[in-house]
């Protein structure tokens, strides 16, 4: 497994994407610190764009990822080497790459700012676990889709749609039902409704470390008693990894009976 | 005039008669309450530095003038009241007052005056009390240039800094007030003016009136406290030039307006507070010149507010520049500067073409089920409040700025 990360690995790392990625974040980073004088509004802005662009581009670098790879995946396969290895390894090779591409090109800004002598490290190391995680998270689910479409525009088109549906369309069923149940005490269902969303869950734990938290008001109290706790930071990072490991699981078991 | 000058003259005579007693802790008379007893109407009490530890000092019916050099403290030793005085024509100045104890039965002060008139407490220190300055019944007085400070933990353990019942035609002014529950509290009083004084990390409000009718407060500056104002009950209450800033939390506001009528507020700057104005049951307001810079909500209208009128003021990067509930009850936005306006000018008479709708979707939403709050920040609010924007249907129709300034009004 770790020789085909190690190739997926260098293969991304020579791909010119992982490099236009890295400099949109190193650039994007520079910009927000360097000509704005307030560092809250820079770690919101950076939160509105972790929250929507690392999901898709996670997604598509997933799905891209897979149907490139597909004749050095069917060569591999004829090779005495374990299957789960062979796609986890693809997998862990994708992920990681995006990983480093969002932490150096966010990390370098950030040290360079003078960020680990302030108080605001620890907003921004929520910033880069939670952006870590739905790179992890996304690109599992891509691979996933990839997998289970051999037509390539199928597979592109449920990535999409998926991105879509977490990213947008989650939001909007959850406001129709907070609205439509109006006269039902909600805040424990909204607090369960965000805790199954990783892009809601990644946009409250880091909103939570900003001041901007205080225009939660009552709701945002209870959001901060349940994460303020060890044991609601233990669920929802915990969570977060549940979102991890559940399709890398479904991706063993279906790459394990798959006809290639 | 001719008849003045005798009158004058005696005034004169019995004026320069007054004599000085000087307290030291070394001195033959080394108790306050004792050179208070010794003096006569009229006369002046000097204090040198040092330590007394005195409480339940009492002035009554004497003009005596106190005066501290060098901050004499007095140390009540958390046993009572420090200085209870009724009197006319008395003064106060340059003592340092220390450790007032807490009390849930009585309200404890470093300086107590009940019944009084035309009195000046200036240039003293308060410190670790329970109330400072505690006036009832009183008018004609000046208080000026004190500093007060404590250290209030919970509401109901602590008092205010000065404190105001009953009373009339008061100045407050140049004071700086640290720490306390409510910094400067007016129930019941009226005609007093609240000029440039500094409320400071209070518990509960910078400056509460109740029940205070005729009040002005101008030019102070309110930071970080619970509330920055609360004007409770009151009318006809002048406000002006006044810094409301960083009054932030889940429960903070600028400016907490309740059952309020004909009030006016004139050329405040609200900056950073969570809520800069709520207003509940407020009846004809006028908003002039105002800006709001940097505040999560600007401006909060809830129910029952009748002709509150928002003219020329400047609404600048706030998270939500207008929560409105209810009908539109003759309320009106006009030839207001709003950041977020995205409009043109086309014939470049500094009035934008198109008219601004201050009102988001989503701060409507949040008014109606305030769990939706939670969405704060989603990329599909952000969908939602565009869309809303090109084609309102859901936020009030007529709740318009029909005359949206291009530029920042100068002021």
């Amino acid at each position: 497994m770790f020789k085909i990360l190690k190739y997926s690995f260098f293969d991304l790392t020579r791909s010119s994407w992982s490099y236009v990625y890295f400099f949109f974040y190193l650039l994007l980073g520079s910009v927000l610190l360097f000509l704005n004088n307030d560092l809250s509004t820079a770690i919101i802005t950076l939160m509105n764009v972790i929250i929507m662009i690392v999901p898709l581009i996670g997604t598509i670098f997933g799905v891209m990822y897979y149907y490139n790879s597909r004749e050095f995946t069917q060569l591999l396969l004829a090779q005495p080497v374990r299957r789960s290895s062979i796609f986890l390894g693809q997998y862990f090779g994708v992920a990681i790459s995006l990983s480093l591409s969002l932490i150096l090109g966010l990390g370098i800004p950030f040290a360079a700012y003078g960020l680990f002598k302030s108080s605001a490290i620890w907003d921004f190391s929520m910033l880069l676990v939670t952006g870590l995680f739905l790179t992890l998270i996304f690109s599992a689910l891509a691979f996933n889709i990839a997998l289970s479409h051999e037509n390539k525009i199928k597979g592109f088109g449920y990535a999409i749609l998926l991105w879509l549906f977490l990213a947008v369309i989650y939001d909007g069923i959850f406001l129709l039902s907070l609205v439509y149940f109006q006269d039902y005490p909600l805040d424990k269902f909204s607090l369960a409704a965000s805790m199954f969303n990783p892009i809601d869950l990644s946009r409250i734990l880091i909103l939570l470390k900003l001041d901007i938290s205080a225009l939660l008001s009552y709701t945002g109290a209870v959001f901060k008693q349940f994460f303020g706790t060890p044991v609601g930071t233990l669920a929802s990072l915990g969570m977060l990894f549940l979102w991890v490991i559940l399709p890398l699981f479904r991706l063993k078991r279906v790459v394990g009976k798959k006809d290639f | 005039m001719k008849k003045i000058i005798p009158v004058l003259l005696m005034l004169f005579y019995f004026t320069t008669r007054a004599q000085v007693v000087e307290v030291c802790p070394t001195c033959e008379v080394s108790s306050i309450q004792k050179a208070i007893d010794l003096a006569d109407n009229g006369d002046t009490i000097k204090i040198a530095k040092g330590t007394y530890r005195e409480q339940e000092i009492k002035i009554i019916d004497k003009s005596l003038h106190l005066l501290g050099e060098g901050y004499p403290v007095i140390d009540a030793q958390f046993k009572g009241t420090a200085l209870t005085v009724r009197a006319e024509n008395f003064s106060l100045e340059g003592l340092k007052i220390i450790n007032i104890g807490t009390s849930h039965t009585s309200d404890h002060a470093a300086i107590l005056v009940s019944g009084s008139k035309n009195f000046r407490i200036e240039n003293n220190r308060l410190e670790n009390i329970f109330f400072g300055i505690l006036v009832e019944k009183s008018s004609h007085g000046v208080i000026s240039r004190n500093q007060i400070s404590s250290k209030a933990v919970s509401q109901a353990k602590s008092g205010n800094g000065i404190h105001m019942w009953n009373c009339s035609d008061l100045t407050v002014s140049n004071n700086i007030v640290k720490s306390v529950r409510d910094g400067i509290y007016l129930e019941f009083s009226k005609n007093c003016t609240i000029t440039n004084n500094l409320c400071e990390g209070n518990l509960r409000y910078g400056l509460h009136f109740m029940f205070a009718d005729n009040n002005k407060y101008l030019d102070n500056t309110f930071d970080n406290n619970g509330a920055g104002v609360a004007v409770m009950y009151s009318k006809f209450i002048e406000m002006q030039r006044n810094l409301f800033r960083k009054n932030w939390g889940p429960a903070s506001y600028g400016l907490l307006l309740k059952e309020i009528n004909d009030a006016e507020l004139k050329n405040n700057i609200f900056e950073d507070n969570t809520i800069a104005i709520s207003a509940d049951n407020t009846n004809r307001i006028n908003y002039i010149n105002n800006e709001f810079r940097g505040n999560g909500y600007a401006v909060r209208i809830r129910g029952a507010c009748y002709k509150n009128v928002f003219t020329a003021n400047s609404f600048i990067a706030n998270s939500f520049d207008v929560s409105y509930t209810g009908n539109i009850n003759e309320n009106e936005f006009s030839r207001n500067y709003w950041s977020e306006y995205t409009g043109y000018d086309l014939d470049k008479d500094g009035i934008g073409d198109v008219p601004y709708r201050p009102v988001k979707l989503f701060s409507y939403l949040v008014n109606r089920t305030p769990e939706a709050i939670i969405l704060l920040r989603s990329m599909f609010i952000g969908l939602l409040d565009f869309s809303e924007k090109v084609s309102p249907v859901f936020t009030p129709a007529e709740l318009t700025d029909d005359y949206p300034q291009m530029k920042k009004i100068k002021w």
